[in-house]
Protein backbone atom coordinates (compact mmCIF):
# COMPACT_ATOMS: atom_id res chain seq x y z
CA UNK A 1 0.00 0.00 0.00
CA UNK A 2 2.97 2.34 1.22
CA UNK A 3 4.34 1.68 -2.12
CA UNK A 4 0.91 2.10 -4.45
CA UNK A 5 0.56 5.65 -2.45
CA UNK A 6 4.21 6.92 -2.63
CA UNK A 7 5.04 9.68 -4.85
CA UNK A 8 4.88 9.38 -8.57
CA UNK A 9 7.28 9.54 -11.19
CA UNK A 10 5.17 11.52 -13.73
CA UNK A 11 2.08 12.98 -12.57
CA UNK A 12 2.06 13.87 -16.39
CA UNK A 13 2.14 10.34 -17.43
CA UNK A 14 -0.37 9.31 -14.21
CA UNK A 15 -2.97 11.80 -15.51
CA UNK A 16 -3.58 10.03 -18.77
CA UNK A 17 -4.05 6.73 -16.93
CA UNK A 18 -6.34 8.44 -14.92
CA UNK A 19 -8.34 9.01 -17.94
CA UNK A 20 -7.92 5.51 -19.43
CA UNK A 21 -8.42 4.16 -15.98
CA UNK A 22 -12.23 6.11 -15.69
CA UNK A 23 -12.91 5.20 -19.33
CA UNK A 24 -12.71 1.12 -18.14
CA UNK A 25 -13.41 0.87 -15.01
CA UNK A 26 -16.63 3.37 -15.15
CA UNK A 27 -17.71 4.63 -18.37
CA UNK A 28 -17.79 0.64 -19.69
CA UNK A 29 -20.19 0.22 -16.56
CA UNK A 30 -22.66 2.93 -17.12
CA UNK A 31 -24.85 0.33 -19.75
CA UNK A 32 -25.02 -1.56 -16.74
CA UNK A 33 -25.66 0.99 -13.67
CA UNK A 34 -28.63 2.39 -16.10
CA UNK A 35 -30.38 -0.61 -16.72
CA UNK A 36 -30.10 -2.32 -13.26
CA UNK A 37 -30.66 1.22 -11.50
CA UNK A 38 -34.25 1.27 -13.46
CA UNK A 39 -35.01 -2.06 -13.09
CA UNK A 40 -34.10 -1.93 -9.00
CA UNK A 41 -36.10 0.98 -8.93
CA UNK A 42 -39.41 -0.53 -10.75
CA UNK A 43 -39.05 -3.62 -8.47
CA UNK A 44 -38.84 -1.71 -5.63
CA UNK A 45 -41.90 0.52 -6.38
CA UNK A 46 -43.76 -3.08 -7.63
CA UNK A 47 -43.30 -4.97 -4.39
CA UNK A 48 -43.94 -1.90 -2.17
CA UNK A 49 -47.15 -0.67 -4.14
CA UNK A 50 -48.63 -4.40 -3.50
CA UNK A 51 -47.40 -4.86 -0.37
CA UNK A 52 -49.42 -1.66 1.26
CA UNK A 53 -53.13 -3.02 1.17
CA UNK A 54 -53.97 -1.27 4.02
CA UNK A 55 -56.63 1.62 3.47
CA UNK A 56 -55.16 4.03 6.13
CA UNK A 57 -51.46 4.02 4.66
CA UNK A 58 -51.07 6.72 2.28
CA UNK A 59 -50.08 5.27 -1.03
CA UNK A 60 -47.46 8.21 -1.14
CA UNK A 61 -45.57 6.05 0.83
CA UNK A 62 -44.32 3.68 -1.86
CA UNK A 63 -42.66 6.62 -3.73
CA UNK A 64 -41.20 7.63 -0.33
CA UNK A 65 -39.93 3.80 0.41
CA UNK A 66 -38.45 3.51 -3.32
CA UNK A 67 -36.53 6.64 -2.90
CA UNK A 68 -35.23 5.61 0.74
CA UNK A 69 -34.64 2.35 -0.39
CA UNK A 70 -32.67 3.59 -3.59
CA UNK A 71 -30.85 6.22 -1.79
CA UNK A 72 -29.72 4.88 1.51
CA UNK A 73 -28.77 1.06 0.31
CA UNK A 74 -29.68 -0.31 -3.58
CA UNK A 75 -27.88 2.16 -5.29
CA UNK A 76 -24.53 2.91 -3.31
CA UNK A 77 -24.26 -1.16 -1.59
CA UNK A 78 -26.36 -3.35 -4.19
CA UNK A 79 -24.56 -1.33 -7.01
CA UNK A 80 -20.91 -1.58 -5.32
CA UNK A 81 -21.47 -5.39 -4.68
CA UNK A 82 -22.11 -5.60 -8.26
CA UNK A 83 -19.24 -3.31 -9.59
CA UNK A 84 -17.16 -5.65 -7.43
CA UNK A 85 -18.10 -8.28 -9.35
CA UNK A 86 -17.41 -6.74 -12.62
CA UNK A 87 -14.46 -3.96 -12.22
CA UNK A 88 -13.01 -5.99 -9.70
CA UNK A 89 -12.53 -8.98 -11.37
CA UNK A 90 -11.76 -6.84 -14.60
CA UNK A 91 -8.47 -5.00 -12.29
CA UNK A 92 -7.17 -9.11 -10.48
CA UNK A 93 -7.24 -10.61 -13.86
CA UNK A 94 -5.29 -7.81 -15.27
CA UNK A 95 -2.79 -7.77 -12.99
CA UNK A 96 -2.85 -10.97 -12.69
CA UNK A 97 -2.06 -11.63 -16.57
CA UNK A 98 0.73 -8.41 -16.72
CA UNK A 99 2.11 -10.66 -13.34
CA UNK A 100 2.49 -14.07 -14.90
CA UNK A 101 3.56 -12.73 -18.52
CA UNK A 102 6.35 -10.91 -16.59
CA UNK A 103 4.94 -7.95 -17.48
CA UNK A 104 5.13 -6.42 -13.80
CA UNK A 105 8.67 -7.52 -13.75
CA UNK A 106 9.73 -5.61 -16.55
CA UNK A 107 8.16 -2.49 -15.50
CA UNK A 108 10.08 -3.06 -12.08
CA UNK A 109 13.42 -3.67 -14.17
CA UNK A 110 12.98 -0.31 -16.15
CA UNK A 111 13.04 1.04 -12.30
CA UNK A 112 9.10 1.77 -12.78
CA UNK A 113 7.20 1.56 -9.06
CA UNK A 114 5.09 -0.65 -11.12
CA UNK A 115 2.50 -0.58 -7.68
CA UNK A 116 2.06 2.82 -7.80
CA UNK A 117 1.89 2.96 -11.94
CA UNK A 118 -0.82 0.26 -11.77
CA UNK A 119 -2.69 0.56 -9.22
CA UNK A 120 -2.68 4.24 -8.25
CA UNK A 121 -4.93 5.58 -11.26
CA UNK A 122 -7.25 2.95 -10.74
CA UNK A 123 -7.95 3.69 -6.72
CA UNK A 124 -8.29 7.19 -8.02
CA UNK A 125 -10.38 7.01 -11.18
CA UNK A 126 -12.41 5.24 -9.20
CA UNK A 127 -12.82 7.57 -6.31
CA UNK A 128 -13.59 10.11 -9.12
CA UNK A 129 -15.98 7.94 -10.62
CA UNK A 130 -17.92 5.66 -8.85
CA UNK A 131 -20.05 8.78 -7.07
CA UNK A 132 -20.90 9.45 -10.51
CA UNK A 133 -22.21 5.85 -10.97
CA UNK A 134 -23.92 5.93 -8.04
CA UNK A 135 -25.54 9.39 -8.67
CA UNK A 136 -26.83 8.47 -11.80
CA UNK A 137 -28.09 4.84 -10.08
CA UNK A 138 -30.21 6.90 -7.89
CA UNK A 139 -31.79 9.28 -10.36
CA UNK A 140 -32.75 6.01 -12.60
CA UNK A 141 -33.78 4.02 -10.03
CA UNK A 142 -36.04 6.56 -8.87
CA UNK A 143 -37.28 6.81 -12.53
CA UNK A 144 -37.42 2.97 -12.41
CA UNK A 145 -40.05 3.60 -9.65
CA UNK A 146 -41.59 6.70 -12.08
CA UNK A 147 -42.18 4.59 -15.50
CA UNK A 148 -43.85 1.77 -13.12
CA UNK A 149 -46.50 4.26 -11.67
CA UNK A 150 -47.27 6.00 -14.42
CA UNK A 151 -47.14 2.53 -16.80
CA UNK A 152 -49.11 0.33 -15.00
CA UNK A 153 -51.25 2.27 -13.21
CA UNK A 154 -50.36 -0.14 -9.46
CA UNK A 155 -50.58 3.70 -7.88
CA UNK A 156 -51.34 7.37 -8.84
CA UNK A 157 -48.49 9.46 -10.61
CA UNK A 158 -49.33 12.01 -8.52
CA UNK A 159 -49.24 9.80 -4.90
CA UNK A 160 -45.17 8.62 -6.05
CA UNK A 161 -44.12 12.24 -6.77
CA UNK A 162 -45.65 13.42 -3.57
CA UNK A 163 -43.68 10.00 -1.71
CA UNK A 164 -40.61 11.36 -3.47
CA UNK A 165 -40.54 14.90 -2.31
CA UNK A 166 -41.35 13.68 0.91
CA UNK A 167 -39.14 14.23 4.34
CA UNK A 168 -36.33 14.19 2.05
CA UNK A 169 -32.71 14.89 4.01
CA UNK A 170 -29.42 15.67 2.18
CA UNK A 171 -27.75 13.92 4.10
CA UNK A 172 -29.10 10.70 3.12
CA UNK A 173 -27.26 11.78 -0.27
CA UNK A 174 -24.03 12.53 1.46
CA UNK A 175 -24.16 9.39 3.54
CA UNK A 176 -24.58 7.28 0.05
CA UNK A 177 -21.50 8.58 -1.33
CA UNK A 178 -19.62 8.27 1.64
CA UNK A 179 -20.19 4.52 1.36
CA UNK A 180 -19.84 5.05 -2.15
CA UNK A 181 -16.00 6.16 -1.43
CA UNK A 182 -15.34 3.44 1.05
CA UNK A 183 -16.42 0.76 -1.10
CA UNK A 184 -14.65 1.73 -4.23
CA UNK A 185 -11.50 1.51 -2.52
CA UNK A 186 -12.17 -1.60 -1.35
CA UNK A 187 -13.28 -3.04 -4.55
CA UNK A 188 -9.73 -1.26 -6.58
CA UNK A 189 -7.32 -2.04 -3.76
CA UNK A 190 -8.16 -5.19 -2.62
CA UNK A 191 -9.12 -6.57 -6.38
CA UNK A 192 -5.29 -4.96 -7.25
CA UNK A 193 -4.02 -7.03 -4.02
CA UNK A 194 -4.84 -10.29 -5.24
CA UNK A 195 -4.15 -9.51 -8.58
CA UNK A 196 -0.56 -7.74 -8.18
CA UNK A 197 0.55 -11.18 -6.19
CA UNK A 198 -0.85 -13.74 -7.91
CA UNK A 199 2.19 -16.65 -8.23
CA UNK A 200 1.82 -18.97 -11.33
CA UNK A 201 0.40 -19.36 -14.51
CA UNK A 202 -3.26 -18.61 -15.67
CA UNK A 203 -5.08 -20.73 -13.30
CA UNK A 204 -3.35 -18.64 -10.08
CA UNK A 205 -4.76 -15.74 -12.08
CA UNK A 206 -8.51 -17.30 -11.98
CA UNK A 207 -8.42 -18.49 -8.41
CA UNK A 208 -6.98 -14.98 -7.48
CA UNK A 209 -9.80 -13.11 -9.23
CA UNK A 210 -11.98 -15.02 -7.61
CA UNK A 211 -10.74 -13.99 -3.97
CA UNK A 212 -10.60 -10.71 -4.96
CA UNK A 213 -14.37 -10.24 -5.64
CA UNK A 214 -15.26 -12.17 -2.55
CA UNK A 215 -12.97 -10.46 -0.70
CA UNK A 216 -14.25 -6.86 -1.51
CA UNK A 217 -17.49 -7.91 -1.55
CA UNK A 218 -17.19 -9.16 2.35
CA UNK A 219 -15.52 -6.52 3.18
CA UNK A 220 -17.74 -4.19 1.15
CA UNK A 221 -20.84 -5.91 3.52
CA UNK A 222 -18.75 -5.01 6.72
CA UNK A 223 -18.26 -1.40 5.73
CA UNK A 224 -21.51 -0.95 4.98
CA UNK A 225 -22.74 -2.08 8.68
CA UNK A 226 -20.41 -0.10 10.27
CA UNK A 227 -20.46 3.07 8.55
CA UNK A 228 -24.05 2.84 8.72
CA UNK A 229 -23.31 2.67 12.33
CA UNK A 230 -21.22 5.28 12.66
CA UNK A 231 -23.09 7.83 9.93
CA UNK A 232 -26.99 7.13 10.61
CA UNK A 233 -27.24 6.14 14.43
CA UNK B 1 31.01 -4.57 -15.38
CA UNK B 2 29.39 -6.75 -13.05
CA UNK B 3 30.61 -8.43 -10.37
CA UNK B 4 28.81 -10.98 -8.60
CA UNK B 5 30.30 -12.60 -5.25
CA UNK B 6 29.36 -15.37 -3.46
CA UNK B 7 25.53 -15.26 -4.26
CA UNK B 8 23.45 -17.48 -2.75
CA UNK B 9 19.53 -17.74 -2.80
CA UNK B 10 16.96 -19.98 -1.22
CA UNK B 11 13.20 -20.40 -1.60
CA UNK B 12 11.64 -21.68 1.31
CA UNK B 13 14.83 -23.62 3.19
CA UNK B 14 15.88 -25.02 -0.50
CA UNK B 15 19.12 -22.99 -1.85
CA UNK B 16 18.87 -22.77 -5.33
CA UNK B 17 21.67 -20.70 -6.27
CA UNK B 18 25.24 -21.85 -3.97
CA UNK B 19 27.67 -19.03 -3.54
CA UNK B 20 27.89 -18.08 -7.45
CA UNK B 21 30.64 -15.64 -8.41
CA UNK B 22 31.60 -14.35 -11.38
CA UNK B 23 32.46 -10.96 -14.09
CA UNK B 24 30.36 -9.95 -16.85
CA UNK B 25 32.72 -7.60 -19.00
CA UNK B 26 31.65 -4.38 -20.59
CA UNK B 27 31.19 -4.71 -24.48
CA UNK B 28 30.97 -8.41 -24.35
CA UNK B 29 28.37 -10.99 -24.43
CA UNK B 30 28.22 -13.33 -21.40
CA UNK B 31 26.43 -16.84 -21.55
CA UNK B 32 25.11 -18.80 -18.74
CA UNK B 33 24.53 -22.02 -19.57
CA UNK B 34 22.60 -25.18 -17.75
CA UNK B 35 19.62 -27.32 -17.31
CA UNK B 36 16.74 -26.75 -17.04
CA UNK B 37 16.29 -26.18 -12.91
CA UNK B 38 19.61 -25.33 -12.11
CA UNK B 39 18.80 -22.11 -11.32
CA UNK B 40 20.22 -20.04 -14.00
CA UNK B 41 17.18 -17.57 -14.29
CA UNK B 42 17.34 -17.37 -10.26
CA UNK B 43 20.66 -15.73 -10.64
CA UNK B 44 19.81 -14.27 -13.38
CA UNK B 45 16.85 -12.23 -11.56
CA UNK B 46 18.90 -11.88 -8.71
CA UNK B 47 21.35 -9.95 -10.70
CA UNK B 48 18.77 -7.36 -12.03
CA UNK B 49 17.46 -7.03 -8.96
CA UNK B 50 13.76 -9.46 -9.09
CA UNK B 51 15.10 -11.42 -6.09
CA UNK B 52 16.69 -10.59 -3.18
CA UNK B 53 19.74 -13.00 -2.55
CA UNK B 54 19.94 -14.46 1.15
CA UNK B 55 23.97 -13.21 1.17
CA UNK B 56 26.40 -11.95 -1.43
CA UNK B 57 27.20 -8.82 -2.71
CA UNK B 58 26.44 -7.31 -6.78
CA UNK B 59 28.77 -4.63 -7.92
CA UNK B 60 27.54 -2.91 -10.72
CA UNK B 61 30.46 -0.27 -11.97
CA UNK B 62 31.76 -0.92 -8.21
CA UNK B 63 28.32 -0.08 -6.72
CA UNK B 64 27.18 -3.26 -4.10
CA UNK B 65 23.69 -3.31 -5.37
CA UNK B 66 22.05 -5.09 -2.40
CA UNK B 67 23.59 -1.94 -0.32
CA UNK B 68 22.43 1.19 -2.11
CA UNK B 69 19.07 2.73 -1.36
CA UNK B 70 15.47 2.22 -3.61
CA UNK B 71 16.61 5.81 -5.37
CA UNK B 72 20.12 4.52 -5.98
CA UNK B 73 18.65 1.33 -7.35
CA UNK B 74 16.09 3.46 -9.27
CA UNK B 75 19.12 4.89 -11.24
CA UNK B 76 21.24 1.46 -11.32
CA UNK B 77 17.62 0.20 -13.01
CA UNK B 78 17.21 2.66 -15.98
CA UNK B 79 21.00 1.50 -17.29
CA UNK B 80 19.46 -2.08 -17.73
CA UNK B 81 17.63 -3.07 -20.54
CA UNK B 82 16.16 -6.84 -19.89
CA UNK B 83 14.81 -9.25 -22.62
CA UNK B 84 12.03 -11.61 -21.02
CA UNK B 85 11.73 -15.05 -22.21
CA UNK B 86 8.12 -14.71 -23.00
CA UNK B 87 8.80 -10.80 -24.35
CA UNK B 88 6.92 -9.49 -21.59
CA UNK B 89 5.35 -6.76 -23.66
CA UNK B 90 2.42 -4.66 -22.84
CA UNK B 91 -0.31 -6.36 -24.20
CA UNK B 92 -2.40 -2.50 -23.97
CA UNK B 93 0.18 -0.58 -26.13
CA UNK B 94 1.03 -0.76 -29.37
CA UNK B 95 4.63 -1.87 -30.36
CA UNK B 96 5.49 1.95 -31.08
CA UNK B 97 4.01 3.01 -27.38
CA UNK B 98 5.61 -0.24 -26.12
CA UNK B 99 9.02 0.97 -27.67
CA UNK B 100 8.43 4.71 -26.26
CA UNK B 101 7.23 3.58 -22.67
CA UNK B 102 10.96 4.02 -21.25
CA UNK B 103 11.45 7.23 -23.29
CA UNK B 104 8.29 8.48 -21.68
CA UNK B 105 8.94 7.43 -18.17
CA UNK B 106 12.34 8.27 -17.96
CA UNK B 107 13.21 11.62 -19.98
CA UNK B 108 12.04 14.69 -21.18
CA UNK B 109 12.15 14.46 -24.74
CA UNK B 110 9.34 16.20 -26.65
CA UNK B 111 6.55 13.45 -28.18
CA UNK B 112 8.17 13.30 -31.74
CA UNK B 113 11.68 13.28 -30.41
CA UNK B 114 10.47 9.98 -28.42
CA UNK B 115 8.76 8.39 -31.70
CA UNK B 116 11.72 9.63 -33.87
CA UNK B 117 13.94 7.43 -31.17
CA UNK B 118 11.78 4.47 -30.74
CA UNK B 119 11.25 4.20 -34.92
CA UNK B 120 15.12 4.13 -34.51
CA UNK B 121 15.13 1.33 -32.54
CA UNK B 122 12.54 -0.33 -34.71
CA UNK B 123 14.36 -0.02 -37.62
CA UNK B 124 17.73 -1.22 -35.73
CA UNK B 125 15.49 -4.43 -35.06
CA UNK B 126 14.11 -4.64 -38.81
CA UNK B 127 10.35 -3.91 -37.91
CA UNK B 128 9.47 -0.78 -38.77
CA UNK B 129 6.60 -0.79 -40.35
CA UNK B 130 5.10 -2.77 -37.31
CA UNK B 131 4.69 0.13 -35.05
CA UNK B 132 1.10 0.24 -35.09
CA UNK B 133 0.33 -3.38 -34.27
CA UNK B 134 -0.63 -5.15 -31.19
CA UNK B 135 2.05 -7.27 -29.27
CA UNK B 136 -1.02 -10.12 -29.72
CA UNK B 137 -0.66 -9.43 -33.68
CA UNK B 138 2.69 -10.16 -33.93
CA UNK B 139 4.98 -12.96 -34.73
CA UNK B 140 7.13 -14.88 -31.24
CA UNK B 141 10.26 -13.69 -33.29
CA UNK B 142 8.67 -10.13 -33.59
CA UNK B 143 8.00 -9.82 -30.52
CA UNK B 144 11.46 -10.99 -29.16
CA UNK B 145 12.85 -7.85 -31.58
CA UNK B 146 10.29 -5.39 -30.06
CA UNK B 147 11.55 -6.22 -26.54
CA UNK B 148 15.12 -5.73 -27.85
CA UNK B 149 14.17 -2.66 -29.43
CA UNK B 150 12.43 -1.35 -26.05
CA UNK B 151 15.02 -2.35 -23.97
CA UNK B 152 17.68 -0.16 -26.14
CA UNK B 153 15.88 2.61 -26.16
CA UNK B 154 17.64 3.98 -23.25
CA UNK B 155 20.79 3.25 -24.58
CA UNK B 156 21.60 0.62 -21.52
CA UNK B 157 24.50 0.11 -19.95
CA UNK B 158 23.51 -3.54 -18.78
CA UNK B 159 21.76 -5.65 -20.98
CA UNK B 160 20.48 -8.89 -19.69
CA UNK B 161 18.72 -11.68 -21.93
CA UNK B 162 16.64 -14.52 -20.46
CA UNK B 163 16.49 -17.61 -22.70
CA UNK B 164 15.96 -14.87 -26.15
CA UNK B 165 15.76 -18.44 -28.51
CA UNK B 166 13.29 -20.40 -26.90
CA UNK B 167 10.31 -21.38 -28.90
CA UNK B 168 12.12 -19.38 -32.11
CA UNK B 169 13.14 -21.18 -35.19
CA UNK B 170 16.61 -21.54 -36.03
CA UNK B 171 16.94 -18.66 -38.79
CA UNK B 172 14.79 -16.55 -35.88
CA UNK B 173 16.82 -17.12 -33.55
CA UNK B 174 19.95 -16.13 -35.09
CA UNK B 175 18.86 -13.04 -35.91
CA UNK B 176 18.08 -12.27 -32.44
CA UNK B 177 21.71 -13.58 -31.61
CA UNK B 178 23.21 -10.95 -33.85
CA UNK B 179 21.08 -8.41 -32.79
CA UNK B 180 22.57 -8.78 -29.09
CA UNK B 181 25.81 -8.89 -30.37
CA UNK B 182 25.53 -5.96 -32.28
CA UNK B 183 24.01 -3.88 -29.89
CA UNK B 184 26.44 -5.27 -27.36
CA UNK B 185 28.93 -3.58 -29.77
CA UNK B 186 27.44 -0.58 -30.93
CA UNK B 187 26.62 0.71 -26.80
CA UNK B 188 29.31 -1.13 -25.37
CA UNK B 189 26.94 -2.73 -23.40
CA UNK B 190 27.48 -5.35 -20.51
CA UNK B 191 25.73 -8.13 -21.86
CA UNK B 192 24.73 -11.54 -20.10
CA UNK B 193 22.34 -14.25 -21.84
CA UNK B 194 20.50 -16.96 -19.91
CA UNK B 195 20.33 -19.91 -22.80
CA UNK B 196 19.80 -23.64 -23.58
CA UNK B 197 20.84 -22.97 -27.04
CA UNK B 198 24.03 -24.09 -28.05
CA UNK B 199 24.02 -22.35 -31.38
CA UNK B 200 23.58 -19.31 -30.13
CA UNK B 201 26.57 -20.17 -27.30
CA UNK B 202 28.81 -20.92 -29.91
CA UNK B 203 27.87 -18.07 -32.07
CA UNK B 204 27.59 -15.18 -29.77
CA UNK B 205 29.61 -15.99 -26.31
CA UNK B 206 32.61 -14.31 -25.75
CA UNK B 207 32.16 -15.72 -21.67
CA UNK B 208 30.34 -19.02 -21.05
CA UNK B 209 29.52 -19.37 -17.41
CA UNK B 210 28.18 -22.91 -17.44
CA UNK B 211 26.01 -23.49 -13.74
CA UNK B 212 24.90 -27.17 -12.35
CA UNK B 213 23.10 -27.41 -9.44
CA UNK B 214 23.00 -24.13 -8.39
CA UNK B 215 26.66 -23.83 -8.61
CA UNK B 216 29.13 -21.83 -10.82
CA UNK B 217 30.54 -25.56 -12.46
CA UNK B 218 32.73 -24.19 -15.01
CA UNK B 219 33.76 -20.84 -17.04
CA UNK B 220 35.51 -19.82 -20.03
CA UNK B 221 35.41 -19.24 -23.99
CA UNK B 222 33.82 -20.99 -26.64
CA UNK B 223 37.39 -22.99 -27.64
CA UNK B 224 38.08 -24.53 -24.38
CA UNK B 225 34.15 -25.47 -23.92
CA UNK B 226 35.13 -27.67 -27.22
CA UNK B 227 38.08 -29.18 -25.64
CA UNK B 228 36.44 -29.45 -21.46
CA UNK B 229 36.73 -32.58 -20.19
CA UNK B 230 34.67 -31.32 -17.21
CA UNK B 231 31.89 -34.64 -17.34
CA UNK B 232 28.79 -32.66 -16.79
CA UNK B 233 29.77 -30.13 -19.18
CA UNK B 234 30.06 -32.37 -21.41
CA UNK B 235 26.88 -33.91 -20.75
CA UNK B 236 25.02 -30.83 -20.89
CA UNK B 237 26.52 -29.76 -24.21
CA UNK B 238 26.90 -32.67 -25.98
CA UNK B 239 23.64 -34.54 -25.03
CA UNK B 240 22.77 -34.63 -28.64
CA UNK B 241 24.76 -37.81 -31.19
CA UNK B 242 24.75 -34.66 -33.60
CA UNK B 243 26.89 -32.30 -30.80
CA UNK B 244 29.51 -35.66 -29.97
CA UNK B 245 29.77 -36.15 -33.67
CA UNK B 246 30.52 -32.18 -34.25
CA UNK B 247 32.70 -31.84 -30.91
CA UNK B 248 34.75 -35.46 -32.97
CA UNK B 249 35.36 -33.20 -35.89
CA UNK B 250 36.40 -30.08 -34.08
CA UNK B 251 38.79 -31.93 -31.86
CA UNK B 252 40.21 -33.60 -35.05
CA UNK B 253 40.53 -30.07 -36.88
CA UNK B 254 42.49 -28.61 -33.91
Amino acid sequence: MRQVLSKPERWRIYRVRIIIEMDKLGVSSIGLVVLLSIFMGAVICLQTATNLDNPLVPMSLVGYATRESIILELAPTMLSLILAGKVGSSIASELGTMRVTEQIDALDIMGVNSASYLILPKLISALIFFPFLIIISMCLGIFGGYLVSAGTGILDLQDYMDGIHMEFKVFHIYYALIKTLFFAAIITTVSAYYGYTVRGGSLAVGKNSTKGVVGSSILILIFNYLLTQILLI
Amino acid sequence: MIELKDINKSFEGNLITKGVSATFEKGKVTQIIGKSGSGKSVLIKCVIGLYAPDSGSILYDGQDYLELDNAARTEIRKKIGMLFQASALFDSMTVLENVMFPLTMFTDRSKSEMMDRANECLQKVKIIDKGHLYPAETSGGMQKRIAIARAIALEPEYLFADEPNSGLDPQTAIVIDNLLQEITQEYNTTTVVVTHDMNSVMEVADKIIFIHEGAKWWEGDRQSLIQTNNKELQEFVYASKFMKRLRETLIKGI
